[in-house]
C-alpha cells in the first residue's frame, strides 16, 4: 500500500517533467539582441538551433546505439539449449516502463518545440524595414524585380544589413527559392503569393537554387544574391536606373529563353 | 462448397508442381511468393536506376548522360517502382500472404480468389509501370506527381502514372480487406488478440491505414487526369483550382504510407530478435498498443510534406507538434526492440545479423527525422539531401534491409533448403557498409545546401564538402551493388543446391509457421486444423505448451 502510493507520486513527479523545459523557457529573460534582428539574424538563430538539434539527436542516438551494442555482446548464447530469462514485468511495472520513456520523449519534444517556435517567429516576423523584391519564378530562370525598377534575372543585387523581403509567384510549374547562406526555402507557384524574407549581413555572392523539381533543367535553375557595401550599393542603383528606362518584359523574356 | 475456398487441407507437404498450378493456385502462401518475386524484380530494376543516377552524381558535370529527361525518367522509375513495386508489395504481399496466416493458425486468406486477383492486379501495374522505358512520351514527374507540373505536356504520359497508382492502389484495397479478415475471422482455436506474432499485429495495423487512406490518394491522381486530359480545374489555377489541394490529398495518404511499410518490417526485426534472443517482447502488449497507436497519430501529420509551400503559420505550428508526437509511440517500439535483447540468450544467425543492421539504420534515421519535423529547421533542408539521406535511412535502406531480413528467416519454409550462412553474413555487412557509405556524406551535403532531384550540381563545384560527398557515396554505390548482387546469387544457390533443411525449425522459433507445420508447408498450411492450448504465446521461450491438431479433420466449408 505505501509502495503503491510512493509509485503514484512518482508517477505524478514523471508526468510533470515534459513540463520543465518549457517553463524554463518562459522564464528566461528573452535576451536583447533578439528584438533587434541586426544582432541575431534568421540565419545565426539557425544556426544556432540546428547546432542544439544536431547535438540532441547525437547523444540520444549515442547512448541508445551504446546501450543495444552492450546488451547485444553480453546476452550471447552461451550453450546450446540457453533461453532468454527477461524478468516478468508487474502491471506497474509495465505501466512505468511506457510512461516515463514517454515523458521523456515528450519533455525533448516540448524543448525543440519551444526553440523551433522561437525561430519559426523570426523567419516569418518581416521587420518594419524591409525592402521589397518582387520575384518571379519561371522554367528556369528567376527574375527580380526590386523598389528601385531593377529588373534582373538570377542575380539579386542588395545593400548590406537591409533586410529584404520577396513577394514571390510562379508564371507556370511550382518553384522553391532557395537562399544558401539565408537557409530559407519557400515554394513559388501559380495563383498564390508567398514570401520570404533575409538579412544580407556580409560582403558577397551567395548561392540560390531552386528546391522544388520543375522539370528537365530543374538542376540548372540558380542565382545569386550579392551583398555590397552601402555606397557600392548605390552607385549601383544609379547606374542601373539611368542608363536604360526600364527593362521591358519582352526583354526579360528574351533573357530567360537564352537560358533554355 | 469446398471450392469457395478453393481446396481443402490434404496435408502433403511441398510446392506446386507445374506451371498451371503456380499461375492458377489459390494457395496463400505460392501466392506470397508471386508477390516476393515481383517485389524482388522491381527491386533490381529500380536499383538500377539508383546506380544509374548514383554514377552520374559521381562528379559534377555529366558522366553517363547529359540529357535531364533521360535522368529524370530514371529518378521517377527509382522512387515510385521501389515504393509502390518493392516495399509494398514486399511487406503487405509477401509478409501478410505467405506469413500471417500461417502465423495465426489459419488454412489460407478469408478470400482466396480475391488474393489470387490482388497480385495479378499488381503485377499489370509493375508491368505497366515499365512502359514507361519504352513509351516515347514517357513520365518524368516523380513519383510524387505535383500538378502543374504533372498538367503540363513536358511531364509525359501523366494517364499512365495515375493507372499505375490506381491499379496498385486497387490491388492493395482488396489485399487489406482480405488480411483483416483473415486476422479477424481465421485465428485458430484460442488464439486471442494478444497471443497473435507483432508481425500479424503490424500488418493488420498498416493494412488498416491503407484502407482508410489509399483512396484518397486515387482519388487524387484521378483528379490529375481528368484536369489534364478533360479541363477539369481542380489543380488549376487559372480556373479557380488549387495546386496545394493536390498535395495535400496526396501528402494525406502518402504519409501514413511511410507507417504502412515501417510498421510490418518493424514486425519482421521483432520475429528475428525474439527468434534469435530466444526472449519474450518486452513489454508486449504495450508494443502493440504503440503499434495501434499509430493509426491516429499517423493521419495528423501530414503537413510537415508542405512546410515550405505557403501554408498558414499557424498550420504550420500545429503540425510540427503533431507531427513530433510520432516520436512517442516509435520511441516505445523502439525500446521494445533493444528491450527484448535484454537477458537474452542471443544467437547471431544470417537473418539476426541483417536484422540488427536494419536496426542501425533505424535508429539513424529515426533521429535525422527530428530535425525535419521542426518546421522552422525546414526551412533550411527542405527539400534537401538532408531529407533524402533522412528517408533513406529510415525506409528505403532499413526498410529493405529488414524485408531481406524477413526472406532470410523464412527462407528454408519457402524452398526447405538453407542459404549459406557465412555469405548471408558477409552480404548484410557489405550492405550495411556500402549503404552507409552512400547516405551518410550525403547528409552533410544536404546541410552544405544541396537539392535533392538535381542531375548537377555546378553551382556548388567549388563546394569541398558536397563534391567530395558525392564522390565517396558513389564508391559506396559499388560496394552496396557487388552486395546486392551477391545476395541474389545466395538465393538462388540456396534455392536450387542449398544444404536442405532438416528441421522445421531452423531458428527455434516459437510461432506456429515454425512449430507447427512441415519443412515446407503443404496445401491448408497444417496436416490438420491446429490450435493453441491455454498459456500459449508466440514469445514464450521458457513453457510454452505445444500446439495441437485436431485429430479428425473437419470438413470446413469455408463459411464462417
Ligand atoms: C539500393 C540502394 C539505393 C540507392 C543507391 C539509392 C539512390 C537514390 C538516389 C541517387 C536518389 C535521387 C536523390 C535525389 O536527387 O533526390 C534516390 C531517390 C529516391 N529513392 Fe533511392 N536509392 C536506393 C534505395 C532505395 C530504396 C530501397 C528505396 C525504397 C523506398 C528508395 C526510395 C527512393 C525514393 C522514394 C526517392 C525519391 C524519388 C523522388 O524524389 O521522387 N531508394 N535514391
Ligand atoms: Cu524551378
Ligand atoms: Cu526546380
Amino acid at each position: 500500500m505505501k509502495f503503491k502510493s510512493l509509485m503514484h507520486k512518482v508517477m505524478g513527479a514523471m508526468l510533470a517533467l515534459p513540463l520543465i523545459p518549457s517553463l524554463a523557457h518562459a522564464f528566461q529573460a528573452a535576451p536583447a539582441h533578439r528584438a533587434d534582428y541586426n544582432g541575431w539574424t534568421p540565419h545565426e538563430h539557425y544556426d544556432a538551433v540546428w547546432h542544439e538539434t544536431m547535438l540532441d539527436i547525437t547523444v540520444l542516438g549515442v547512448v541508445f546505439a551504446i546501450v543495444t551494442f552492450a546488451f547485444m555482446i553480453m546476452y550471447r548464447r552461451h550453450g546450446h539449449g540457453e533461453r532468454g530469462k527477461l524478468p516478468h514485468l508487474s502491471g506497474q511495472a509495465k505501466i512505468g516502463w511506457v510512461v516515463i520513456p514517454c515523458m521523456l520523449f515528450l519533455g525533448d519534444d516540448l524543448f525543440l518545440y519551444v526553440k523551433g517556435f522561437d525561430l519559426h517567429n523570426h523567419f516569418r516576423n518581416v521587420p518594419a524595414d524591409a525592402t521589397e523584391v518582387k520575384l518571379t519564378g519561371s522554367m528556369w530562370n528567376w527574375n527580380y524585380v526590386d523598389v528601385n525598377g531593377i529588373d534582373s534575372d538570377n542575380e539579386l543585387v542588395v545593400k548590406q544589413g537591409s533586410p529584404v523581403v520577396l513577394r514571390m509567384v510562379s508564371d507556370d510549374v511550382l518553384h522553391s527559392h532557395y537562399m544558401n547562406r539565408y537557409r530559407v526555402t519557400e515554394d513559388l507557384m501559380p495563383g498564390r503569393i508567398t514570401w520570404q524574407w533575409f538579412m544580407p549581413d556580409q560582403l558577397g555572392e551567395s548561392v540560390v537554387t531552386c528546391r522544388e523539381y520543375c522539370g528537365t533543367m530543374h538542376s540548372g535553375m540558380y542565382g545569386k544574391i550579392n551583398v555590397l557595401s552601402a555606397e557600392d550599393y548605390d552607385a549601383y542603383v544609379a547606374e542601373q536606373t539611368a542608363s536604360v528606362p526600364a527593362v521591358t518584359g519582352v526583354a526579360s523574356a528574351a533573357t530567360a529563353a537564352d537560358k533554355i | 462448397m469446398s471450392g469457395f475456398m478453393g481446396h481443402e487441407p490434404d496435408g502433403k507437404p511441398g510446392q506446386p508442381k507445374t506451371v498451371k498450378e503456380w499461375v492458377f493456385t489459390l494457395d496463400h502462401k505460392v501466392i506470397g511468393v508471386w508477390y516476393l518475386i515481383g517485389a524482388i524484380a522491381s527491386f533490381i530494376v529500380a536499383g538500377l536506376a539508383a546506380s544509374a543516377m548514383r554514377i552520374e552524381l559521381g562528379s559534377v558535370g555529366p558522366d553517363i548522360t547529359d540529357n535531364g529527361d533521360i535522368y529524370n525518367l530514371w529518378l521517377t522509375m527509382h522512387g515510385a517502382v521501389m515504393i509502390l513495386g518493392f516495399q509494398i508489395p514486399a511487406l503487405l504481399g509477401f509478409v501478410a500472404n505467405w506469413a500471417v496466416p500461417i502465423m495465426v493458425g489459419g488454412k489460407d486468406m478469408a478470400f482466396p480468389r480475391v488474393n489470387a486477383m490482388s497480385v495479378w492486379l499488381l503485377w499489370s501495374g509493375i508491368l505497366l509501370a515499365l512502359m514507361n522505358l519504352v513509351i516515347p512520351d514517357s513520365y518524368n514527374g516523380m513519383w510524387t506527381g505535383y500538378p502543374p507540373y504533372s498538367l503540363t505536356d513536358a511531364v509525359g504520359n501523366t494517364a499512365l502514372y495515375s493507372s499505375v497508382v490506381i491499379i496498385l492502389g486497387m490491388s492493395s484495397v482488396f489485399g487489406a480487406v482480405n488480411l483483416a479478415c483473415t486476422v479477424a475471422f481465421m485465428r485458430c482455436k484460442g488464439m486471442g488478440w494478444f497471443q497473435m506474432p507483432l508481425t500479424v499485429w503490424c500488418v493488420f495495423t498498416a493494412n488498416v491505414i491503407q484502407l482508410i487512406f489509399v483512396p484518397v490518394l486515387a482519388a487524387s491522381v484521378l483528379l490529375l487526369s481528368l484536369d489534364k486530359y478533360l479541363g477539369f480545374g481542380f489543380y488549376n489555377p487559372e480556373v479557380g483550382g488549387d495546386v496545394l489541394l493536390y498535395q495535400n490529398l496526396f501528402w494525406f495518404y502518402s504519409h501514413p504510407a511511410v507507417y504502412v511499410i515501417l510498421l510490418p518490417f518493424m514486425g519482421i526485426l521483432f520475429e528475428i530478435f525474439a527468434t534469435s534472443a530466444r526472449n519474450d517482447v518486452f513489454n508486449y502488449k504495450a508494443t502493440v498498443w504503440s503499434v495501434i497507436a499509430f493509426i491516429p497519430v499517423s493521419s495528423d501529420v501530414w503537413v510537415h510534406h508542405a512546410y515550405v509551400a505557403g501554408l498558414p503559420d499557424w498550420l504550420r505550428l500545429l503540425q510540427t507538434f503533431t507531427t513530433l508526437l510520432i516520436s512517442l509511440p516509435f520511441g516505445l517500439l523502439m525500446l521494445s526492440l533493444t528491450g527484448t535483447m535484454y537477458r537474452g540468450a542471443i544467437r547471431y544467425t544470417g537473418p539476426m545479423w541483417w536484422a540488427v543492421a536494419a536496426f542501425f539504420m533505424l535508429i539513424i534515421g529515426a533521429l535525422t527525422g527530428i530535425p525535419n519535423a521542426l518546421s522552422a529547421v525546414d526551412y533550411g533542408i527542405s527539400d534537401s539531401y538532408v531529407i533524402m539521406s533522412h528517408f533513406h535511412y529510415v525506409m528505403a535502406v532499413s526498410g529493405g534491409m529488414a524485408i531481406f531480413a524477413g526472406v532470410f528467416y523464412w527462407f528454408p519454409k519457402l524452398t526447405g533448403r538453407m542459404c549459406n550462412e557465412m555469405m548471408t553474413k558477409l552480404t548484410a555487412a557489405g550492405f550495411f557498409i556500402g549503404m552507409n557509405l552512400v547516405m551518410g556524406p550525403l547528409y552533410f551535403a544536404g546541410i552544405e545546401g544541396m537539392p535533392r532531384r538535381y542531375m548537377d550540381y555546378q553551382m556548388f563545384a567549388d563546394n569541398a564538402t558536397i563534391t567530395s560527398a558525392h564522390h565517396w557515396s558513389t564508391i559506396g554505390l559499388y560496394i552496396t551493388f557487388v552486395s546486392a548482387l551477391l545476395m541474389i546469387v545466395v538465393w538462388l544457390h540456396g534455392a536450387i543446391a542449398g544444404e536442405k533443411a532438416t528441421s522445421a525449425n531452423p531458428w527455434g522459433s516459437q510461432s506456429l509457421e515454425f512449430t507447427a507445420t512441415a519443412i515446407i508447408p503443404g496445401q491448408g498450411n497444417f496436416p490438420t486444423p491446429v490450435s493453441v492450448p491455454e498459456g500459449w504465446h508466440p514469445y514464450n521461450y521458457i513453457d510454452n505448451p505445444a500446439p495441437v491438431f485436431e485429430p479428425h479433420p473437419g470438413h470446413t466449408g469455408g463459411h464462417h
